[in-house]
């Protein structure tokens, strides 16, 4: 089958879908976008996640026909165009997480940088306060990291929120 | 909370003083070099998601490879028909044993494990066949219609059974390439005893029972842990003109891979190239082959790149888990708690194949009795083959599981004598100089009695009682599910100390190589530093150009991707990649220097009366102490390009003595203390980590930032093995494959941790480190299993504890 729909504002289409295949494969394997990873593909550790109309979701558990003439928002969606050193200009959350070392193997990384997005847009982009840690925790309670004990993590999130408030809106969505 | 630890950044605990206590300089000042937290070099592409895991890749031509494996834990094979399954439209190709090119076996130890089974299977998981589709559900669907016949076998599920019992049946009909030493009935991969003190003279156990005022003894069990790294058993091979292949892979280490696939393709080993791809953590589980042979076999009968992703539930039975365990322990000691004697028997559960079972032996003998000064050991550990899930290398190899009995026992001794667990630990703590079990003697700093201390007197977090207001349930037990506002919850606070070895140990010759290039690159100096090392996560790319920017002064660092055209560096495994591949990259940056130095005298840039070892690099100019800077490295090098490679060896090690159990068999010493706060829902057996701190010796802290990093994952690992985490196998079947029923540590069970950090040097090692990544899941463990014991009163003899264990209610 034909799927069509909007990823990171763009028209996309793939065709020769299986119906059996998710959003996550097709993301991943047709659509040349392999930052939404596949570390269960169970929706019980929150690597892939995206945005599906501005909510976040496990990419694994939705059906690619779902995803139907819907708006997608993938990690590679949150930078912004070229860097100084050829590289994407990272988003605040990202940057967070590059600088306070909440990045190790980095399988995780990608849907835990949406998530935080997601927690950032919807307390400070929103126009609340910067959210406390049992906030983050409950925010980041589906995102499965092996490696870094999540205090790097909280710190991460805890310093773009603090970014985010001090230089306007938050979050990308 | 009294503080909060995540405010300290990258400032290490009161004990870290950047480097005061080494003695050891660096060569240079160099910005962004060791002992500072640049950010990872990898950092960037992997949070914009453009990082290329080794399941990212991609060919226009590629077929995706699937595996089928044996539904019987036990069986033999009569027959295999695959011809439906090539029959199905899309199918490209689909393998047996029979198209194995070469050797039909590998393994890392002992080459017992077929590339895809034959005669018989041996676990649940097996490999039995392979396809090539051009989707992989075509493959999947595929595989189905292979028509495998078997006549299922009795499961030898009971790793006890497995080692005492001479009825028990054989699980490898012919014992293949191991140490008759280690031990010759039929199950059991090795059997390592220590005997010091009166037990090596023959003394029984009954004669120092007799002189001991206290005695405890006790039975614990450590269940199997998954090591549930995120990136799943991936890659991609490509079948090359000249007849070999190229193969894109996550692992840990690229040389023993190719070592053991090349044999199987029946190819000469440089036809086998390989390139790590970006690998989503390890911790042991890539120690071992998964798909490698596979996807090889699959892209030289196509001719097509062939890609290989396992699922999660295929990733449980796709890499070895860490070895279950099951230990008796007894210890005796005065009336003043010093220790008398100990008597240690440890069956460890290898599964079905060797992998790295007589190594774990090995240190789960030489570390049995732990980190304390005991006149009088015996020790028996046995490695087993069982019909279970193999197991092999996983964070903590062997010491894990002997930390747990060993810590459950000083706190049943503390117990039984009246004194504080910290107090009777200190007794009988080693240090520098003292002999472990083995006769080894601790040639380096290890402050464990000073370690114990800080810990003890760490800020402890608000009691209950303290907290204004009715608890955040949030914060209580059973956390958003709300199951208490307070009632039934007991505080309790547990120590752990563990004692683990670093670098691989007994006689491996364990080197890693170091190619290290200087020249200018748009006007200024930039080095490559180039090793087949794996990233796996840790950061060892960061700390390579930390080094190469400290030794050779200059501020551009780059790192090749690690792949087999320069030599191995060893595995990243037992915490041994910051030593030996450090110590590699040092080397050759350092012979590096000393062509730069002749080049500079031979370009008359520096004055002959220089004496050569008065010059240094700094800031991209070779300076002298008398004359500061004498030349940028720009005019010394020109158009030229300095390039030296250099192996890297630490000290050699020993064989335990096969009946003593005597010998130097490790090189380096590491050393964590957890202590742990938990409040315990004593009615519903639900446990929240209140607070879990840390003190940890690493000899030098290369880069605080991710040292932390590794201490506190290392100790979340620890905390899933003490409360949630068990690959449950009953009749040699794995029930819970999955992240829905194998549970890990959320951001809601870990909790914040405080990390103190000693530098004291090593005298023998690069720079003074001390491998980091595996000490904190040794002790964290026990110190949070103790906790729970200190709310409930409740024994708790099995990791992880259960519900029903604490409610007292167990099976």
């Amino acid at each position: 089958m034909r799927v069509e729909f909007t990823v990171n504002g763009e028209d996309v289409a793939a065709e020769d879908v299986w119906p059996g295949e998710s959003l996550l494969y097709v993301l991943r394997e047709r659509l040349g976008l392999p930052g939404s990873k596949n570390a269960c593909e169970q929706g019980e550790c929150g690597s892939c996640t995206v945005y599906l109309d501005g909510v976040t979701v496990c990419a694994c558990m939705v059906a690619a026909g779902q995803a139907r003439g819907r708006r997608v928002g993938t990690v590679e969606g949150l930078t912004g165009g070229e860097g100084a050193v050829g590289e994407s200009r990272l988003s605040t959350v990202q940057e967070a997480f590059v600088e306070t070392g909440a990045v190790q193997c980095g399988f995780c990384t990608p849907g835990l940088v949406v998530q935080a997005d997601s927690l950032i847009a919807r307390t400070v982009g929103a126009g609340g306060p910067a959210p406390g840690d049992a906030e983050i925790r409950e925010a980041l309670a589906g995102n499965l990291c092996r490696c870094t004990g999540y205090e790097k993590i909280l710190e991460a999130v805890r310093t773009a929120a603090e970014r985010e408030q001090a230089h306007g809106t938050g979050g990308a969505r | 909370m009294t503080a909060d630890p995540s405010m300290q950044g990258d400032r290490l605990g009161a004990g870290a003083d950047s480097g005061a206590d080494t003695g050891i300089g660096l060569s240079s000042r160099a910005r962004d070099g060791v002992g500072a937290s640049p950010r990872r070099p990898d950092g960037t592409l992997k949070a914009a998601g453009e990082f290329a895991f080794s399941s990212d890749m991609w060919m226009e031509d590629m077929l995706w490879g699937m595996t089928l494996r044996s539904p019987h834990p036990h069986a033999r094979i009569r027959s295999v028909d695959v011809s439906a399954a090539l029959a199905v439209p899309g199918v490209h190709a689909v393998l047996t044993h029979e198209d194995v090119p070469g050797e039909k076996h590998y393994g890392l130890e002992t080459r017992d494990q077929p590339v895809l089974a034959f005669g018989k299977v041996r676990y649940k998981g097996e490999p039995v066949a392979i396809a090539a589709a051009d989707h992989p559900e075509t493959a999947r669907r595929a595989l189905e219609r292979v028509q495998v016949d078997y006549e299922v076998l009795e499961p030898v599920a009971d790793a006890r059974r497995a080692a005492f019992d001479p009825d028990c049946p054989p699980v490898h009909e012919q014992r293949v390439g191991s140490h008759p030493e280690h031990g010759t009935a039929a199950n059991i991969v090795r059997h390592q005893p220590v005997r010091t003190g009166a037990f090596a003279g023959g003394a029984e156990v009954a004669e120092l029972r007799g002189q001991a005022a206290a005695v405890v003894t006790g039975e614990y069990e450590v269940g199997m842990q998954d090591q549930a790294f995120l990136g799943p058993e991936s890659g991609l091979a490509v079948p090359a003109p000249d007849g070999g292949v190229d193969l894109y892979i996550a692992t840990q280490w690229l040389h023993v891979d190719q070592n053991q696939i090349a044999p199987c393709l029946g190819l000469d080993q440089d036809r086998v190239r390989m390139t790590l791809a970006g690998v989503g953590g390890a911790f042991g589980a890539r120690e071992d082959l998964s798909m490698q042979i596979h996807a090889c076999m699959l892209a030289l009968r196509t001719g097509r790149p062939v890609k290989f992703v396992y699922n999660r539930e295929e990733s449980f039975f796709g890499h070895v888990h860490r070895h279950p365990a099951t230990m008796r322990f007894e210890h005796g000691a005065d009336a003043e708690g010093r220790l008398l004697y100990a008597v240690l028997e440890i069956v460890l559960d290898g599964g079905a194949y060797a992998s790295t079972t007589g190594a774990v032996v090995g240190v789960a003998s030489s570390l049995g009795a732990g980190p304390y000064e005991i006149p009088h050991v015996s020790i028996d550990a046995y490695g087993v083959y069982t019909t279970n899930p193999p197991c092999g290398a996983m964070r903590g190899f062997g010491a894990v599981q002997a930390c747990f009995g060993y810590e459950s026992q000083m706190d049943r001794l503390a117990a039984e004598l009246d004194l504080h667990p910290v107090e009777l630990r200190m007794r009988n703590a080693v240090g520098q100089g003292s002999r472990i079990a083995t006769g080894q003697r601790i040639d380096m700093p290890l402050p464990m009695a000073e370690m114990l201390e800080r810990a003890r007197a760490m800020p402890l977090p608000a009691g209950r009682g303290e907290l204004e207001g009715p608890a955040d349930p949030r914060t209580l037990p059973g956390g958003v599910a709300g199951t208490s506002r307070g009632e039934g919850v007991v505080r309790g606070i547990g120590y752990g100390v563990g004692l683990k070895n670093l670098c691989f140990s007994e006689t491996f010759d364990d080197y890693s190589t170091a190619r290290v290039r200087l020249e200018v690159v748009g006007g200024e100096p930039a080095v490559l530093v180039h090793t087949a090392a794996a990233e796996v996560g840790q950061g060892l790319v960061t700390l390579q150009a930390q080094i190469a920017r400290t030794e050779l002064g200059v501020d551009r660092a780059t790192i090749h991707p690690a792949d087999t055209s320069v030599g191995s560096a060893g595995s990243s495994s037992a915490s041994r990649q910051s030593y030996v591949t450090g110590g590699a990259v040092k080397s050759a940056c350092e012979a590096v220097r000393a062509r730069l130095f002749a080049l500079a005298r031979e370009r008359g840039l520096v004055e002959p009366d220089h004496p050569e070892d008065g010059l240094a690099l700094e800031g991209g100019t070779v300076v002298s102490a008398r004359h500061g800077v004498l030349a940028p490295l720009a005019d010394v090098l020109g158009e030229a390009a300095v390039e030296e490679t250099r192996v890297f060896r630490h000290r050699p090690t020993r064989m335990l003595d096969p009946t003593t159990g005597q010998g130097d068999s490790h090189v380096q010493f590491g050393m964590c203390v957890h202590r742990a706060v938990v409040d315990v829902d004593v009615e519903l057996g639900l446990v929240k980590v209140v607070a879990l701190d840390a003190v940890q010796d690493v000899g030098r802290a290369m880069h605080p930032q991710q040292l932390l990093g590794q201490i506190q994952g290392g100790s979340a690992q620890g905390l899933g093995l003490a409360l949630m985490e068990e690959v449950q196998v009953a009749d040699s079947v794995i029930r819970n494959p999955s992240f829905t029923d194998y549970l890990i540590p959320t951001v809601l069970d870990t909790p914040p941790m405080r990390i103190e950090v000693l530098e004291h040097a090593d005298p023998h090692a690069p720079y003074g480190l001390r491998g980091a990544g595996e000490p904190p899941t040794l002790s964290s463990t026990p110190a949070i299993v103790a906790a729970v014991r200190d709310a409930t009163g409740r024994g708790l003899t099995h990791a992880p504890v259960r519900p029903e264990d604490i409610v007292g209610i167990g099976l």
